[in-house]
C-alpha cells in the first residue's frame, strides 16, 4: 500500500482514465510490477478474436485489412498488429493496454469558473438552461440542434460551469482538427482559472492531465472511463458517422453514469429519426444570435462548369458575379471539390488578378494553420478551400461561392454548413451565398429547403 | 479484394486473360499512392546511384581518396527519397507497420534481379543489422525484412553494438563515427549487404570493411532508398 500512496498525484491522473501500452505509463518497472499486484493496473487484451474477425481494444478497428503481421524479434513469434491506430504506437498481440482501477484522481471544484462576460440571448439561454439540467439529473445523451451561428459555443458554458462547480471532469471532442485549434483559445479566455489541454494530431502536450480536454475524437481511444461530461460538437462531421470506430471510442470515454452532449446545425438522418421517434431528447435553436435570418444560397447555373473546371478556368458567370458584387469589399470563400482544383484555381485567379491577394488552403497544406489566420486577419482577400473548412470555423464579413455544387462531396450537410459560413457578424449579417452548378442535385434543393424550414422555425417569413 | 496498404482504399482490376493464365502479381498499392513513388533513373552516380550528371559523384570522390580502396564496390538503391517515401519510412520503420514493407516488394526484387541475379553466379545477401536495443524498441529490424524479401537471404552475420541513431548525427558525425559492427562468421563468397536507406555510405563502409578484412571477395550494398 505504501507505493499508493507515494504516487505522485500528477501521475495518477496521466494513468486514470485510459487505456495505455506499457511504454505509454510513466512508472519504473517496479512500481509497475507492484501496482500490477495490487490489482490497481489490470492488464486487457490489446487485440479480441470475435467469431469473424478481430477487433483492437483501443481503436475498435475491426476491418481485415487494417490488421498485419510482424515477425516478432523478441519473442520470434508472427504477432497480430492494428494498423489503423499505429500512429499512437502499435497495439499488438505482444503488448497489453492496461487500466487503471485504483483510487480516482480528485479534480478541483472551481467556485466560478466561468470568465466570459458576453450575454446569452433569450433562445440561448433556454437551450443552455436544458443543457444544465440534463447534466444536472445525469441524462443518458441530449442533442442540441442548432442553426449555424447560432453561437452554440457558448450555449455550452453554463453547462461546463455547472459541471466545474461539482468538480466534474469535463471533454469537449470534435472529429475536426481545425474546430480544436478554433476552441482552445476561446475556452482558455472563457475558462481561465481551469487546467484545459487540446489534444489533436500534431499537438505538443499529449499528456491529458486537465480537467478540461478540448480533443478530436480520435485522440479519445487513448481514454476509457474517463469524464463526467462528454460534449461533441459537430457530429455529424466527417469521419464520425462514417467511421464505426470513433462513436465506440467516445462512449467509451464517458463513465457509464456520466452525459453526453451532441452539437449540430445538421444532424444526420439518423438522428433525425430518433428524434422523431423521441428516443432521443433535443432542444433546437432556430435563430442566430445576432437575430437574423440564415442567408439562403441562391443557385447559378453555369453552362461550361467541367469543361471549365478540367481546364482549370472559371465559368463566365462566376467571374461576373466576383466583379459585380454588391458589396465588394467583402473577402471571398471559394469552396472547391478537389485539393488539385483548390491548387490550380488560384494560379489561374492570380494570373487574372494579379492584384487581389489570392491564397489555396487544404487538409494535405501544412501551411493550412497560418493561412487560415491571415485570413481571417483580412491579409488574404479570397481564399480556395476544400471542404476542411465548411465548419467550425468563423470569419466575420465573407462571400460563400461553391464551384460544382453538384459534386458528391458536397452533400446536404455540408451545403448547409458552408451557406453557413457567411453573415456571421451582427455588423454585416447577410453576406451571399452562391451554389454554381451544371445541374440542381437533390441535396442542394434539400439544403435551401431546410435552411428556409429553420428561418421559418426562427420566426422569419 | 485487396486494399492499397497505404490509403486503404480498395483496388480494383481490369480482368483480362493475363491474369487468369498467368501468375501476376497483385498490386499493393493503388494507382495514385503507386505515382507518388519515384523510382531512380536517368543519369545516375555508378557507385552509389544518386542522380547525377558524372560517372562518379562528388561524395564517392571523397570516399575514393578516403580509404585507399573503397571496400564497397557499389551500391544500388531503388527510389529517390521524396517526401512519400519520408512519410512511407516513418510509419513503416518508427512506427512498426511491418506489412509496409509488401509495399516496395514487387519493384525490389524485380530490381534486385535485374542488378545481380543475372550478373552474379553465387553470391549471399545479408541485412545490416541492428544492434539489440534498437530491436527491442522496434521489434523488428527493417533491413532484415527487405532481405528476406530477396532470394539467397541469410540471417546475419554481422553484429551490431548499440550507438546513437545515424539519422540525429551530422554528416561529419557519421563519417567520422567508429565501426560498429563485429564478425561473427566469415565468408568467402561476393556478398549483398541489404538496408533501408543509403545516406552518406558510412554504415555499408564500416561493414564492407570488416567483411574484406576477413577475406569476403566483393561488397555490394542494395538499399531501397537512395537519401
Amino acid at each position: 500500500m505504501n507505493e499508493k500512496l507515494s504516487l505522485n498525484p500528477k501521475v495518477i491522473k496521466q494513468i486514470a482514465g485510459k487505456r495505455l501500452l506499457r511504454k505509454e505509463l510513466p512508472l519504473d518497472e517496479q512500481t509497475y510490477r507492484s501496482l500490477i499486484q495490487m490489482n490497481i493496473l489490470q492488464p486487457i487484451q490489446s487485440i479480441v478474436k470475435k467469431a469473424f474477425h478481430y477487433e483492437c481494444q483501443r481503436c475498435h478497428n475491426t476491418k481485415r485489412s487494417l490488421f498485419g503481421m510482424y515477425p516478432c524479434a523478441l519473442c520470434n513469434r508472427m504477432h497480430r498488429y492494428c494498423r489503423k491506430c499505429i500512429a499512437m504506437g502499435r497495439v499488438s498481440d505482444c503488448e497489453r493496454l492496461y487500466e487503471w482501477h485504483g483510487p480516482e484522481p480528485i479534480w478541483s471544484i472551481h467556485e466560478q469558473p466561468c470568465t466570459w462576460d458576453g450575454e446569452l440571448t433569450l433562445e440561448q439561454k433556454k437551450a443552455a438552461e436544458r443543457i444544465v439540467t440534463a447534466i444536472q439529473f445525469k441524462e443518458k445523451e441530449i442533442l442540441s440542434y442548432a442553426v449555424c451561428g447560432s453561437g452554440k459555443t457558448e450555449m455550452l458554458f453554463p453547462g461546463m460551469s455547472y459541471a466545474l462547480q461539482q468538480g466534474m471532469r469535463l471533454c469537449i471532442a470534435t472529429p475536426r482538427t481545425d474546430v480544436v485549434r478554433e476552441l482552445t483559445p476561446r475556452l482558455r479566455q472563457a475558462f481561465q482559472s481551469v487546467s484545459i489541454q487540446a489534444l489533436y494530431g500534431g499537438s505538443q502536450d499529449k499528456s491529458g492531465t486537465a480537467q478540461l480536454i478540448i480533443s478530436t475524437t480520435h485522440q479519445l481511444f487513448r481514454y476509457s472511463d474517463a469524464f463526467d461530461v462528454v460534449m461533441v460538437d459537430e457530429v455529424d462531421a466527417f469521419p464520425y458517422h462514417k467511421d464505426m470506430s470513433l462513436p465506440i471510442a467516445t462512449k467509451r470515454a464517458l463513465k457509464p453514469s456520466g452525459t453526453m452532449v451532441y452539437l449540430t446545425a445538421t444532424p444526420r438522418d439518423e438522428q433525425k429519426k430518433k428524434i422523431e421517434r423521441q428516443q432521443l431528447p433535443h432542444i433546437f435553436v432556430a435563430r442566430r444570435y445576432h437575430n437574423h435570418p440564415l442567408p439562403v444560397p441562391k443557385l447559378k447555373f453555369a453552362f461550361s462548369l467541367q469543361k471549365n473546371l478540367v481546364n482549370n478556368q472559371f465559368p463566365k458567370s462566376f467571374l461576373r458575379w466576383y466583379s459585380t458584387r454588391k458589396h465588394d469589399t467583402r473577402q471571398v470563400l471559394v469552396f472547391v471539390p478537389t485539393i488539385q482544383l483548390a491548387k490550380s484555381l488560384e494560379q489561374t485567379f492570380n494570373t487574372i488578378y494579379p492584384e487581389i491577394k489570392s491564397s489555396a488552403v487544404h487538409s494535405e497544406d501544412s501551411n493550412r494553420e497560418e493561412k487560415v489566420y491571415l485570413y481571417r486577419q483580412k491579409k488574404i482577400d479570397i481564399l480556395f478551400t476544400t471542404t476542411i473548412l465548411e465548419r467550425g470555423v468563423t470569419f466575420p464579413a465573407i462571400d460563400v461561392a461553391i464551384l460544382h455544387a453538384g459534386h458528391h462531396v458536397f452533400d446536404e450537410a455540408a451545403l448547409v454548413q458552408i451557406a453557413g459560413r457567411a453573415g456571421r457578424s451582427p455588423d454585416d449579417p447577410d453576406g451571399e451565398v452562391v451554389f454554381f452548378h451544371d445541374g440542381k442535385t437533390e441535396a442542394m434543393v434539400q439544403a435551401i429547403y431546410a435552411i428556409e424550414a429553420m428561418n421559418k422555425r426562427g420566426g422569419f417569413t | 479484394m485487396s486494399h492499397c496498404l497505404w490509403c486503404d482504399q480498395a483496388i480494383t482490376y481490369q480482368a483480362t486473360w493475363r491474369h487468369l493464365l498467368t501468375l501476376m502479381e497483385r498490386a499493393t498499392l493503388c494507382e495514385p499512392c503507386q505515382t507518388k513513388l519515384t523510382l531512380l533513373t536517368g543519369k545516375q552516380c555508378q557507385k552509389c546511384s544518386r542522380e547525377s550528371e558524372t560517372d562518379i559523384c562528388l561524395d564517392c570522390h571523397y570516399w575514393i581518396k578516403e580509404l585507399d580502396t573503397d571496400p564497397l564496390t557499389a551500391n544500388i538503391s531503388v527510389f529517390s527519397y521524396n517526401e512519400q517515401m519520408r512519410e512511407m519510412i516513418a510509419k513503416w520503420k518508427y512506427r512498426g507497420d511491418y506489412e509496409l514493407v509488401h509495399a516496395f516488394r514487387h519493384v525490389f526484387v524485380k530490381m534486385f534481379n535485374k542488378h545481380f541475379s543475372t550478373q552474379l553466379k553465387d553470391f549471399a545477401v545479408i541485412p545490416i543489422p541492428l544492434s539489440e536495443m534498437r530491436l527491442y524498441e522496434r521489434g523488428f529490424n527493417q533491413a532484415d525484412a527487405l532481405a528476406r524479401l530477396l532470394p539467397r537471404y541469410q540471417p546475419s552475420i554481422l553484429q551490431r553494438l548499440h550507438s546513437e541513431k545515424q539519422a540525429k548525427k551530422s554528416r561529419y558525425e557519421r563519417i567520422q563515427s567508429k565501426n560498429p559492427f563485429n564478425l561473427v562468421e566469415t565468408i568467402n563468397k561476393p556478398v549483398i549487404l541489404v538496408d533501408d536507406i543509403y545516406t552518406t555510405g558510412t554504415t555499408l563502409r564500416h561493414a564492407a570493411t570488416l567483411l574484406r578484412r576477413q577475406g569476403c571477395p566483393k561488397v555490394y550494398g542494395y538499399t531501397l532508398v537512395r537519401g
